[in-house]
């Protein structure tokens, strides 16, 4: 028998491993415990627990924060997904809060309104494992460095337009795939140039993909958008305003699940892209005001 | 050499194929139905149980899967898959279905949320100590005396089985795919 004197818990295998467990799988962005009970009937792998989605933190201006820890919890109490939660870039206490309220996952997440200009959340300080954007490779080993278990491409949250999804995945791929040409002597001179830690840069250019899984988020929304992520390297999706911004959130949420599992099937992707309503209205990048792919550096 | 497949809807399916291919299977990915056929064994992988209940059904996997257990194919469910394989399931949804293949009832995140995930050693019967990595793992809270317990483990507040194996049926409420140890599923592809 084994006994539970040499378990650990907090290890990055097991911080990773639930990354793996998703991998496949819709995070959906649920501001209440009605949107959570729909997003796990759709057959979401988990639900971000927030008090606004992206593009109505767009449209109210103003400082985002954490969510409120009442609302989480009836979320918690609502679904048996995992749950997870946003906290501001570098905003440690914040996280501190969330790990206290036992989520399953916390996002180091640009949507919110960054409490640090210059540092992000030393991660590896928290046995509750984090998720972090990133736009380019350098940023994901920035954050890998940092402790991240967990990469998803940043795009441009809110908008409902999957342009920067696609630039900054087709950057972190094109930039793995430079590693992988380079030889050896090469790697010093690329670690500097991506700013990223140089064991990450050697280990990158050895396994060809991230050392965590690569998730692919911002702008996701309609079932096309996840089979085009996906067959584009993305191992998930999160999708935010996309679902209960559309016209029918139940048949928008589960086509996109359908589509993440089916993403090499056109004919299935077909199938559950017809007649689904009108998509989340959408905004064109260039008139933004503000990028938020651009906080977090 | 056997043919395995990996119910590939949803989860850490890579994984499982890299194990099975190290343990000297031939290995084809399932999404849908007929790709059932011709298989000496199925992996049931970790990932969401609702999620990959959910994608059965959508996917007309769930009944000729259930077909193919009860007569006879050799399958394995890690974490979720153990759920899906389970004959009861506490603190699911409450519509909830699983295949009833293994008869032991199992509490979804019966050891606690993610930050009580774990990692320890795991002595299985014949093959010794190999990495467990429990993950919001099922715990099996009732076994039916019909079920051959392969391994157990004490979590300080009782024992129970972690790995087991009814005829065809085999659950395990860790993952040996997350680890670089092949032996659980060189056990179960040798039985094939």
């Amino acid at each position: 028998m084994s006994s539970s004197n040499n378990s650990k818990v907090g290890s990055a295998l097991v911080k990773r491993g639930l990354a793996d467990m998703l991998r496949g799988g819709v995070i959906m962005d649920v501001v209440n415990p009605e949107q959570a009970k729909i997003a796990e009937d759709s057959g979401a792998v988990a639900v971000m627990a927030l008090e606004r989605v992206p593009s109505d933190i767009r449209r109210d201006g103003g400082v985002a924060r954490m969510s409120d820890p009442q609302m989480i919890q009836e979320i918690q109490a609502t679904v048996t997904i995992p749950v997870m939660a946003k906290a501001r870039i570098g905003h440690f206490a914040e996280a501190q809060i969330l790990q206290a309220l036992d989520v399953d996952y916390i996002d180091e997440s640009e949507v919110l309104t960054p409490a640090d200009e210059t540092n992000h959340i030393d991660k590896w300080d928290f046995t509750v494992p984090f998720v972090c954007g990133a736009t380019n490779l350098g940023e994901a080993l920035r954050r890998i460095g940092e402790g991240a278990c967990l990469i998803r491409s940043k795009g441009e949250a809110g908008t409902g337009n999957v342009v920067e999804a696609v630039r900054h995945l087709r950057t972190i791929n094109a930039q793995i795939r430079r590693l992988q040409t380079a030889d050896a002597s090469e790697l010093f001179s690329l670690a500097k140039d991506l700013q990223a830690p140089l064991p990450l840069v050697q280990e990158v250019a050895e396994l060809g993909k991230l050392p965590v899984p690569m998730f692919c988020a911002g702008g996701i929304s309609t079932p096309a958008d996840a089979a085009l992520v996906l067959q584009l390297g993305a191992e998930a999706v999160f999708v935010g305003s996309g679902i209960f911004k559309s016209e029918d959130p139940i048949r928008m949420a589960r086509a996109i699940v359908e589509a993440t599992t089916h993403f090499q099937d056109a004919h299935v992707v077909a199938k559950v892209s017809t007649g689904l309503g009108a998509a989340m209205r959408g905004a064109e990048t260039a008139t933004l005001e503000q990028r938020l792919a651009e906080r977090g550096w | 050499m056997p043919k395995v497949g990996v119910l590939a809807l949803q989860g850490d399916v890579r994984e499982h194929a890299t194990m099975l291919s190290q343990a000297g299977a031939e290995v084809s990915l399932v999404k849908r139905a007929e790709q059932l056929d011709g298989l000496d064994g199925l992996i049931i992988p970790g990932g969401e149980s609702t999620t990959i209940a959910y994608l059965l059904t959508t996917s007309g996997v769930r009944e000729a899967l259930g077909k193919k257990i009860k007569d006879g194919l050799n399958v394995l469910g890690t974490c979720a898959g153990l759920i899906m394989l389970s004959s009861g399931i506490e603190d699911g949804r409450s519509d909830q279905w699983s295949y009833g293949a293994v008869d032991v009832v199992v509490k979804r995140n019966g050891y606690g949320r993610q930050i009580a995930s774990f990692e320890t050693d795991i002595e299985v019967k014949g093959i010794g100590d190999v990495p467990g990595v429990f993950i919001r793992a099922p715990r099996v809270v009732s076994i039916s005396s019909d079920v051959e317990v392969l391994a157990t483990y004490d979590h300080g507040d009782g024992v129970h089985p972690v790995l087991m194996r009814q005829g065809n049926a085999w659950g395990c409420s860790f993952h040996p795919e997350l680890t670089s140890d092949s032996r659980v599923h060189e056990l179960f592809v040798k039985s094939l």
